[in-house]
């Protein structure tokens, strides 16, 4: 049967995992968001922690995906739960580590201009720091994003469901209509989201900022 | 006797790595004077200063503000309180200048009007039109239009104590050289006490009513501009202030310092009769002409009277007089004496009110007195 | 512990499969160094073409590596090939696009002293620029290797070997000790990549300021 008829008998499914797909990534980016943005907050105040904990989040992103999946199911089992945490892990470096950059690389005039007109720690955090480190964690975000989608396809595997159940099962059934049912769906996915966060990340730049 | 503001008792900072940067500093500072902060790179003068608003904390000694000892304040209560400019501004990149401007009494709860018309009456103060620059944003102005920003900003919340950390020093010279005469300018309409760190010498004469000269963290010595400049304390001080003194004073002193302020007098209303009459009675050839507010208005001549019996002084004087201002400086007045080849000139306020008569006389006097205290000193 | 004992008694197969990722990885790895940077080099030339190229590098960088390998299926078959050619791939975007930023940000004036002392544009290339770029190119690299260990893992699904053979069957036996047998030595292999390639790039960083006086 042609690629295209595939598609249309399909279409429930097709949609079904799509919106699987999207759930478990919405879940593992805003969770990671909130968590790696406090962590890397953290680490500007702690800064003699900052490399080590960027060092550790690099190594666990330097695991391939199956692995840590390997490595968490004998001890959570299988399933949505490996796979969120999995997720979650992966996005670590890329949250943690830009939020750093973007507070620690504010000019230190504008620090010393702040902590001198007298303003507290907080509302430095929360009027400056945050708002001028808003472009470089929103990048963050989307390589979390987008990374987050790839990740979530393997995890069909481990049984979190999601478009990749098609591409595994088309390979293994060697069925192409399948395996292009779950390739170009997730692909079209991967490459909207990112262009989606082009445009959050130009949205939300505040205009000083903007050159 | 003028109120001690800020007042440094036995002040000492020592570094974590153990260099000394303030050793053991003890002064006074008096409300609403400025005190210029000079010396070498690493001498300690932005240490101290900082030490005020508690950028940096004191190792040993007590600084009081107000009477209170700053330790024990709220530190960033304490903070609001002291305007804070510093050489890189540090503006806020994401907020216009108008969010800038208003962002300490912002921070203190301002009504939303209060913060607006406070920006606007700034941005006028430190000479940049509101409605254009109001929305504008950091990387669209210029360094001196940003310095200008920082300083609204420090001044937002009327705090009376301010310090001023080379604010002028990244600046090119005719912007700073703008900058500090505006500085001067501004000053005598605000009354605060100003703490003003620089590295330049001639700035801190400039600018500064005491200059505190440091050396390796100590005070070297704190007195009036002249009198540094004429009694330096050391060939530190000596070489700081640099070989042109004669030059430096000369640039200190005003036309207002020299001059003869007690005149005579004679309203244009006058008659000629009356005119003749106190010419007579003065011995004097030349009367000046006053209108009934006392600005000045020219000069009546014994020649001009000679022609006339009847009449007004007004129909008679000489309006096209040059005149040298009471705030003017020594050396460019006298230059404008000799190229109109003048003797004497009638000597006026910014009003155009009439304040004395400076001659040549009074130069030469000058000069003399100079010369006689730097003979006796050197 | 008893998961040492397993990993001992079954180290022929684990050492084999591992060995076969390797061999796997660095076919694919060598094979992308050869097409990416000739490239990445060619569109600093073209700078025209440059910008098109980096754009779609970044799109694709983007898809998800077990879609590439899917549609890698329907023209290749299953076996080596499609999975070396999926892992190529993956691997020659981030080498394309760090050998041409690496190039580009040589510094202006070196490249302008070499070529006013005479050098001509191929002596300016491997005597200037590829030494000077080559720290940024390393770490295109090492992304890319570190890549291709990651995607290797998921072609053993289609017939090319390695340690993901021994995940993937871990998972379907629900076999706790076959599955750590195989992700453990995985992660340990991309680590142990990661870190040596690291050091590679960081030794050549030190090299290239002294180059560069």
């Amino acid at each position: 049967m042609s690629i295209l008829a595939y598609f249309v008998k399909s279409a429930n499914l097709i949609l079904k995992l799509t919106l699987e797909h999207i759930t478990i990534t919405v879940i593992a980016v805003s969770v990671s968001t909130v968590i790696g943005v406090a962590i890397g907050i953290l680490i500007t105040r702690y800064r003699r922690a900052a490399m080590s904990v960027i060092g550790v989040s690099g190594i666990i992103y330097t695991i391939p995906s199956l692995a840590l999946f390997g490595m968490l199911i004998p001890f959570i089992g299988i399933g949505i739960k490996p796979a969120l945490i999995a997720l979650i892990l992966y996005s670590q470096l890329a949250l943690i580590r830009n939020t750093y950059v973007g507070i620690t690389t504010i000019d230190p005039s504008i620090r010393e201009a702040g902590r001198g007109m007298g303003m507290s720690p907080w509302q430095f955090l929360r009027m400056v720091e945050l708002p001028v480190a808003l472009p470089v964690i929103m990048a963050g975000i989307r390589t979390a994003a987008v990374m987050n989608i790839g990740t979530a396809t393997i995890a069909a595997y481990i049984g979190a469901g999601g478009l990749g159940w098609l591409i595994f099962r088309g390979i293994a059934s060697v069925h192409t209509e399948q395996i292009l049912a779950g390739a170009l769906p997730v692909t079209m996915l991967a490459i909207g989201v990112d262009y989606f966060f082009v445009l959050l990340e130009r949205a939300l730049t505040p205009s000083g900022l903007r050159r | 006797m003028p109120k001690v503001i800020i007042r440094f008792d036995k002040v000492s900072k020592v570094f974590a790595d153990g260099t000394k940067a303030v050793d053991d500093i003890s002064f006074d500072i008096y409300d609403g004077e400025c005190v210029t902060f000079v010396g070498p790179s690493g001498c300690g003068k932005t240490t101290t200063v900082k030490l005020l608003n508690r950028l940096i904390e004191p190792t040993h000694g007590t600084i009081y503000l107000n009477g209170e000892d700053t330790a024990k304040a709220d530190v960033i209560a304490l903070r609001r309180g002291i305007g804070y400019m510093i050489q890189d501004v540090g503006l806020f990149p994401h907020m216009t200048v108008a969010q800038n401007v208003s962002l300490v009494p912002r921070l203190i709860g301002w009504t939303k009007g209060d913060q607006e018309t406070r920006t606007d009456d700034l941005l006028h103060l430190v000479g940049l039109e509101p409605s254009s620059f109001r929305n504008r944003y950091p990387h669209q102005l210029s360094g001196g239009q940003r310095q200008r920003v920082g300083v609204a900003r420090g001044l937002a919340a009327d705090p009376p104590v301010i310090l001023m950390d080379e604010p002028f020093g990244a600046l090119d010279p005719i912007t700073r050289a703008q900058l500090q005469d505006e500085f001067v300018r501004l000053r005598s309409r605000l009354n605060k006490t100003i703490l003003f760190v620089t590295h330049d010498i001639d700035e801190a004469i400039k600018l500064g009513d005491r200059i505190a000269v440091m050396r390796s963290g100590k005070v070297v010595q704190f007195d009036p501009p002249a009198k540094i400049l004429r009694d330096p304390v050391d060939p530190f001080v000596r070489d700081l202030v640099g070989k042109e003194c004669g030059l430096k004073l000369m640039k200190l002193s005003k036309i207002a310092d020299i001059m003869e302020p007690a005149l005579t007098t004679i309203t244009e209303g006058a008659s000629v009769m009356e005119a003749k009459q106190l010419m007579a009675e003065r011995k004097s050839d030349i009367l000046f002409v006053v209108d009934n507010q006392g600005n000045f208005e020219g000069v009546v001549h014994f020649d001009h009277l000679q022609k006339r019996d009847g009449g007004r002084v007004a129909e008679v004087m000489d309006r096209a007089t040059l005149t040298a201002r009471a705030d003017g400086e020594i050396r460019p007045t006298l230059e404008m004496m000799l190229k109109h080849k003048q003797v004497w000139l009638p000597v006026v306020d910014e009003e155009h009110r009439l304040r004395g008569i400076v001659t040549m006389t009074h130069f030469v006097c000058f000069f003399a007195t100079e010369a006689g205290i730097q003979g006796t000193a050197a | 512990m008893e998961f040492l004992l397993y990993c001992y008694e079954r180290r022929a197969v684990i050492l084999l499969a591992g060995l076969r990722h390797v061999e796997v990885s660095l076919i694919a790895v060598l094979l992308s160094v050869l097409i990416a940077v000739p490239l990445g080099i060619l569109i600093t030339r073209y700078r025209r073409m440059a910008h098109v190229v980096v754009n779609s590098a970044n799109i694709g960088q983007t898809v998800p590596s077990l879609a590439i390998l899917g549609m890698v299926i329907p023209v290749l078959g299953i076996g080596l090939k499609p999975a070396v050619f999926a892992l190529v791939l993956r691997g020659v975007l981030p080498i394309i696009n760090n050998t041409y930023s690496g190039i580009v940000n040589v510094d202006r004036s070196v490249i302008e002293a070499g070529r006013g002392m005479g050098m001509k544009g191929r002596e300016i290339l491997t005597m200037v620029e590829l030494p000077l770029a080559f720290p940024v190119i390393m770490a295109g690299i090492r992304t890319a290797t570190v890549l291709s260990i990651s995607v290797a893992t998921l072609a053993a699904l289609i017939g090319a070997g390695g340690l993901g053979d021994l995940i993937f069957q871990g998972i379907v036996m629900a076999d706790r000790d076959l599955l750590l047998s195989g992700s453990i030595p995985t992660a340990l292999l991309a680590i142990g990549a990661d870190l040596l390639l690291g050091g590679v790039e960081r030794r050549l960083r030190k090299g290239a300021v002294q180059e560069a006086f």
